[in-house]
């Protein structure tokens, strides 16, 4: 057996009290971004939809308009911007951390929680804008 | 070596450069559009239809479309890396995702053409 295997395989304390075990922001971070990254790729259809049918004519984009009236169009333009936020604003903070900034434990986490409290804040501009 | 057959670019590296440039086009493209909604608001058709009747304005559409596939087909693939191990079944998923944003590009292309 090698010795990195041992290393692995020796008795060490397991945790697995599902209670107590909490993601730290920089992991869910990571997990929304995946999610909002594969909502977006959904909503893109939906608003190439829009595109094709607010450009077609005047009479089509004054359809486009109307559909704006209804609650669940508004909520999934709603929707979109807020994961359209997100995933902007987590994946500005990888470009950051490319350069070699935010990477320690501590300014990490900072930036995860900056993420959200900007994405809040947009989403309920974007809530204030569509309603 | 078959390791890498459903990454974009022709390496882990490239596929690094590639998600990062596509990523930096897709934020200039979605903060320009929200902005140019948001300070044209209330929006009328003239001004709408005016702003895709543009040459850049439908070069910069295509541009995104463009960068949403490289963008997409690598994202996908690292989402779909991770969490579907059969690998029959994550073939099958990358082929409709990657279809998918072919025919987002292809409706784009016609899209814009026309306007």
């Amino acid at each position: 057996m090698e010795l990195s295997e041992q290393n692995v395989k020796k008795q060490r304390p397991v945790h697995l009290d599902l209670q107590t075990i909490r993601f730290p922001a920089t992991a869910i971070v990571s997990i929304l971004h995946r999610v909002s990254g594969v909502i977006m790729l959904f909503a893109v259809g939906i608003l190439i939809w829009l595109l094709n049918s607010s450009l077609a004519s005047a009479e089509s984009f004054a359809g486009v308009q109307s559909l704006f009236d209804h609650f669940i169009m508004k909520f999934i333009i709603w929707g979109i911007l807020t994961a359209l936020a997100f995933h902007l604003f987590g994946g500005l903070r990888h470009l950051v951390m490319d350069t070699g900034r935010w990477e320690e434990l501590a300014s990490g986490t900072v930036s995860a929680k900056a993420v959200f409290v900007l994405t809040v804040a947009f989403s309920i501009v974007a809530g204030i804008w569509v309603w | 070596m078959v390791t890498n057959a459903a990454s974009f670019g022709r390496s882990g590296v490239h596929d690094f450069i590639l998600i990062r440039a596509s990523a930096v086009i897709l934020a200039c493209y979605s903060i320009f559009l929200v902005g140019f909604i948001a300070c044209s608001s209330p929006l009328t058709y003239d001004v709408w239809h005016s702003l895709f009747s543009t040459l850049p304005m439908k070069v910069f559409t295509l541009l995104a479309l463009v960068a949403l596939l490289v963008h997409a087909w690598i994202g996908v693939w690292q989402v779909l890396t991770d969490y579907v191990k059969c690998t029959s079944l994550r073939g099958v998923l990358q082929f409709i995702f990657v279809v998918t944003v072919f025919c987002y590009l292809a409706a784009g292309i016609v899209i814009v053409w026309g306007v």
